[in-house]
């Protein structure tokens, strides 16, 4: 059933136990000498003081939004790449309009300014 | 045969996976079990020799829209849920309509099963080169821009209408006073 | 690989919806260079291309007289007598929500271009549906369909029950359509295609996957029935229909209901002919059901949106007894006649009584209760008659096209009963929730004319245009019926 993704299977393995190797090594062999400042989770980042879950603004979402749906138009881009030979003309014209489509979305949404973040 | 233990293995993932989704009350967690049940899914589909979808499913769910899920969340400001519904009847309502389902779907199936079983469809399994080829993204590509022409391109259509829904709904735009605003005013 | 050549993409033979979908992209990026003050250009703008889709569907109808039904894109869509005529009810409808918005949108502070825009988009939606032949069409038209009328139901989104309309409608949507998706792949699991002749091939030959499928037709029935607010499925239609702004209620009430059955008769009757006492019987408890609800509920209720909103549900019974009465192969042209005629009818009187709503509803959105009614009949009284048409023809009195439509979908059902008795309890239980639906539509029309009150109302050109048009409609369609049943007729599947 999986035969032909044992590789990766491997790889995945691989790459999790080095991982944890890694970080358990420099456990054990780094030098420790701790500091408040140090062991803050971010070191320049902002303050972890407060709920640790605070609200954030609407701005955020619109823009993950706007990803996903131009993550699924890659999606939909990639078979076409793959076949672009046998494709040929009609394969552009018919990809064409639907990039064409969502660059109209793009100006859309730059003319409306959601691509500014203030 | 060690497709066979991979499988259940991956299947009894999935199904924890659910309940726990279900069950957990810290919204964050049940996002979280949900990634680990759509990565589940994804494995299912390279088993049915679909990595296309096996990998649109971990780019486009596993990724991008638990990114939006866990946005959302924190948008509410709601990572605790509680469970006690307002309405008493609802949960053992849902159960007992769930289990009857189940049981009417089994018995469909067995009865199928005695009277000689589901005939396979596509006998993808039997030719190997087609085995290879299936759910490829060369073959997925063969078919959307074959036959699945007018749903490719509504799909386009379908996707400049989310950008707009989703630019519309979060900025205001037209002026109109809120609820709260024309309160205040009146006052 | 194989590719689609031109002439089984045939263009020419989706046109009226290439129009509609170029024009509504190119207004998209108009409406970014009209200032805000001048938005209504962008309404003018919509409706020349609505018009440029309805000149177009005049030479298909033609076209179609001459040669008869084709299919485009190979195979994926049929362009019949069936998808033609909802064209032209989708492509009116849509022109009528275009010059409801005109004034309503400026006058409640909610005027974009967008609405215009979305409102081509769900039409395409609709008009597609209604020639869909493929299962994935069907679902990809019924997003195509929803997606934009989620985003219109909380277009006034600074009204707390325009959100609660658009949420509630979204997450129900989204639900049944999760259904929806489920039944079509159920369907492909258990025919191997999800081509709708394909489909019905596969049932009559394939004897042993018929459980499979059978439980996919189910599942298709649940998706489809949220769309046409048939009982059970029902909850969302009052919250919805009175949150949304009104010309978007009056708009999803006709439209979104006529996509729903126009996929509806497409997948039963083409897909499932085989299994069709199943669906046949299924339907029409589901109509007794949806008769019996939406017209008792409608009694108490004192909002005129809410109170449309269970008259739609009540409507949607009516309809879906003439689609179980298309379970029989003898009489199914005939049912299906009698479903886009009633469908033709039940959007005029619908839309009227919608505009006459609008004209009373005042600027903040309140305005909307029947008590609000009281004294039309004497400051307004060509209004108050043109609303009391309406009101006798949902109740299905004569002189009106409610009653025609009424008696085709009962002729057509007891045509049916000989294959199915079950029908003849329905369309007795049709008969009496008529006669109950009598109280609370003559209730409008008394409140209208015996009631004193402020009878305050805004009738601006475009409301009184629609006014006068779907009136003439309405009694058009009441006294000479003939013409417009002979195309309905002729309104046939392929």
């Amino acid at each position: 059933m999986f035969e032909q993704y044992y590789p990766i299977a491997v790889l995945v393995l691989l790459a999790t136990v080095l991982s944890i190797i890694v970080v358990f090594l420099s456990r054990i062999m780094g030098p420790r000498r701790p500091t408040p400042k140090k062991s803050a989770p971010y070191e320049s980042g902002m303050s972890p003081i407060g709920p640790a879950v605070r609200r954030l603004p609407i701005k955020f979402y619109l823009v993950a939004v706007l990803f996903i749906l131009f993550d699924i138009e890659v999606i939909f881009l990639l078979p076409y790449a793959t076949l672009v030979r046998e494709l040929g003309v009609y394969g552009l014209i018919a990809t064409g309009i639907f990039v064409f489509i969502l660059t109209i979305g793009l100006v859309y949404e730059w003319k409306k300014g959601a691509l500014d973040w203030e | 045969m060690i497709g066979y233990i991979l499988f259940g293995l991956v299947a009894l993932v999935a199904i924890v996976s659910a309940v726990g989704m279900l069950l957990s009350t810290n919204a964050i967690h049940a996002a979280l079990f949900l990634v680990i049940n759509l990565i589940c899914i994804a494995l299912f589909y390279l088993g049915l020799n679909a990595p296309f979808l096996a990998m649109v499913q971990i780019t486009v769910y596993a990724g991008a829209i638990m990114v939006l899920f866990l946005f959302v969340i924190m948008l509410l400001g709601a990572e605790q849920v509680t469970l006690k519904s307002q309405l008493k009847w609802q949960a053992p309502l849902a159960i007992v309509l769930a289990v009857v389902m189940i049981a009417a779907t089994f018995l469909l199936f067995f009865n199928v099963q005695a009277s000689g079983g589901l005939s396979p469809l596509a006998p993808i399994s039997e030719d190997p080169r087609q085995t290879e080829t299936f759910g490829s993204p060369y073959a997925v590509g063969e078919v959307l821009f074959g036959a699945y022409l007018l749903p490719f391109e509504m799909t386009g259509v379908l996707l400049l209408v989310a950008m707009i829904g989703a630019i519309i709904l979060t900025r205001n735009e037209a002026g109109g006073m809120r609820d709260e605003q024309r309160a205040a005013s009146n006052e | 690989m194989q590719l689609p050549i031109l002439e089984s993409i045939n263009l020419m033979a989706v046109l009226p919806v290439l129009i509609i979908a170029g024009w509504a992209c190119v207004l998209l990026v108009f409406d970014l260079l009209i200032p805000r003050s001048r938005k209504h250009w962008t309404a003018w703008l919509a409706l020349v291309g609505l018009l440029g889709a309805a000149v177009a569907l005049f030479f298909q109808i033609g076209h179609f007289a001459r040669l008869g039904s084709e299919a485009a894109f190979d195979g994926m869509v049929t362009v019949d007598g069936f998808s033609i005529f909802l064209q032209v009810v989708f492509v009116l409808t849509a022109i009528v929500g275009v010059l409801l918005a005109l004034d309503y949108l400026p006058r409640h502070g909610i005027e974009r271009g967008e609405y215009y825009v979305l409102l081509l988009f769900t039409t395409i939606g609709m008009m597609i549906m209604s020639m869909a032949a493929d299962l994935i069409v069907v679902f990809v038209a019924l997003e195509l369909l929803s997606i934009p009328l989620y985003i219109l139901s909380g277009f006034a989104g600074m009204r707390e029950t325009s959100e609660e309309a658009a949420l509630k409608y979204f997450l129900l949507g989204a639900f049944a359509s999760s259904f929806l998706v489920y039944g079509i792949a159920l369907t492909y699991g258990g025919t191997g295609t999800t081509r709708l002749t394909g489909i019905a091939q596969a049932v009559t030959s394939d004897a042993l996957n018929l459980p499979l499928t059978t439980v996919g037709m189910g599942l298709l029935l649940v998706g489809l029935g949220f769309k046409v607010a048939a009982v059970p499925f029902h909850m969302w239609t009052p919250d919805v229909y009175q949150g949304a702004p009104t010309p978007v209620t009056a708009f999803m009430s006709v439209g979104a209901k006529a996509g729903g059955f126009a996929a509806l008769i497409r997948v039963l009757v083409t897909a499932f002919p085989a299994i069709a006492s199943e669906w046949g019987t299924l339907i029409a408890v589901i109509a007794g059901l949806t008769m019996l609800l939406g017209n008792i509920v409608a009694i108490s209720q004192s909002n005129i949106k809410r109170m449309l909103a269970y008259s739609s549900i009540a409507h949607a019974g009516y309809i879906l007894l003439a689609v179980a009465a298309a379970q029989r192969s003898e009489n199914a042209s005939f049912a299906i006649g009698a479903v886009v005629f009633y469908l033709l009818a039940y959007a005029l009187t619908n839309l009227g009584a919608f505009t006459v709503a609008i004209a009373v509803e005042r600027d903040d959105g309140t305005g909307t209760e029947i008590d609000d009614f009281a004294g039309l009949g004497k400051t307004r009284p060509w209004m108050a008659l043109a609303m009391a048409l309406f009101m006798l023809s949902l109740t299905g009195m004569p002189i009106s096209g409610g009653l025609v439509g009424k008696v085709f979908v009962f002729q057509a059902a007891l045509q049916a009963v000989p294959g199915d008795p079950l029908l003849l309890a329905v369309v007795i239980i049709g008969v009496l929730t008529s006669v109950v639906s009598a109280f609370y539509y003559l209730k409008v029309i008394m409140v209208m004319y015996m009631r004193e009150g402020e009878g305050k109302a805004v009738l601006p050109l475009a409301l009184k245009t629609v006014l006068a048009a779907t009136a003439f409609g309405t009694l058009v369609l009441g006294i000479i019926p003939g013409p417009v049943f002979q195309m309905a007729q002729r309104a046939m599947l392929k």
